[in-house]
């Protein structure tokens, strides 16, 4: 490398500029190969994009505090976003209303089926209790998810990748579970993947139907609601 | 879009004081949420019109909002190769359970409620 060239890379490197930059090709680069296949769902843009980052991170050297600087711009909306929730909320309120007792009483079996699956399964398979209390919240979307694992003694930190691979889960193998329990209900389908996995399961419903993509935006914002209130108590009744 | 914008954050900003002098253990964007839908649903009228445009916005690329914390993976390599079966574990078999479980109730319920009206119709 030239010492020009080097000269641009040390400060393009530390610039959040790049960093945005990346993050958005990256799920661009995605998108497109998730469409050019035909859409597989192994092919999640979201996958495609970190496993692009973290190559790229790791072949250049850069550490994450650096990348984030950049990448944080995006982050920050996942805030805004939460509360756009209420958009779909409200437009699709006669259809939920309808259905408002079978969606309480699914949300709570659902709720604390993702908690207690979570922990069980790290309980049984001999995890730390640091990672236990980190995958507890897995199934709410990240910002409320970080919340609950700070409150509750986990690493706020691994929360937040244990959501999103919980998400892509959701979004991979969702629909192969449901056909194969032959759920073909919009709104039972909208409800387990916005219970279980959250922000990116809704994505992924609402690209397929609207009332589908509606009654998981309800299920991942009460869920958020309902283990946020739920889970602190419950550790701390068990501890 | 501007009003609309401010009027997300202003939702957001006030639902993170109110968990910071409340010490409630919900997040703030949650309450922002309920303040935002409270508002559509008592005040339709005052909403800036292109409040849904934004919101639609925002939502339309949810799923790429969640990459910069995913890449965090990166910070917890050693942890996730030590610890790697209950982890995965939980993530997969905790995941899918989950949307069977969830899925099955909501199908049962759908019947179940259906019926019922269909009772107290004749």
């Amino acid at each position: 490398m030239s010492a020009e060239m080097q000269q641009v890379w040390v400060y393009l490197s530390t610039s959040p500029l790049l960093w945005l930059t990346l993050t958005l090709i990256a799920y661009q680069i995605g998108t497109w190969v998730f469409r050019r296949l035909d859409c597989p769902p192994l092919l999640n843009p979201v996958l495609t994009a970190i496993i692009l980052l973290v190559v790229l991170l790791k072949v250049s050297g850069i550490d994450y505090q650096t990348y984030f600087r950049g990448a944080q711009f995006i982050h920050f909306l996942l805030g805004p976003a939460t509360v756009a929730l209420a958009i779909p909320l409200y437009r699709e309120m006669e259809v939920i209303r309808k259905s408002f007792i079978p969606i309480i009483i699914t949300l709570a079996v659902g709720s604390v089926a993702a908690i207690i699956s979570a922990v069980g399964i790290v309980w049984a398979l001999g995890g730390e209790k640091i990672i236990l209390l980190s995958v507890a919240p897995k199934s709410v979307t990240t910002p409320i998810a970080m919340g609950i694992s700070e409150q509750i003694g986990g690493l706020p930190s691994l929360t937040a990748v244990v959501v999103v691979l919980t998400g892509i889960t959701g979004a991979v193998g969702g629909d192969f579970i449901l056909n194969l329990l032959r759920i073909n209900d919009d709104n039972a389908r909208g409800m387990a993947l916005g219970v279980a996995s959250h922000g990116i399961g809704t994505a992924h419903a609402i690209q397929k139907s609207r009332v589908a993509g509606a009654f998981s935006a309800l299920a991942m914002a009460l869920n958020g609601l309902f283990t946020a209130l739920l889970l602190p108590v419950l550790v701390h009744l068990l501890q | 879009m501007l009003g609309s914008l401010t009027l997300i954050l202003i939702c957001q900003l006030i639902g993170e004081i109110i968990t910071r002098l409340t010490k409630i253990p919900v997040p703030g964007p949650v309450i922002g949420m309920i303040l935002l839908f409270c508002g559509l649903v008592f005040f339709p009228r005052r909403m800036p019109s292109e409040v849904e445009t934004v919101g639609g916005f925002l939502l339309r690329y949810l799923a790429l909002l969640f990459v910069p914390a995913g890449v965090g993976v990166i910070t917890h390599l050693d942890l996730l190769m030590k610890s790697w079966a209950p982890i995965s574990g939980a993530i997969i078999i905790g995941t899918l359970a989950t949307i069977a479980i969830t899925g099955l109730v909501m199908k049962f319920l759908n019947r179940r409620f259906a019926c019922a009206h269909e009772e107290a119709r004749q």
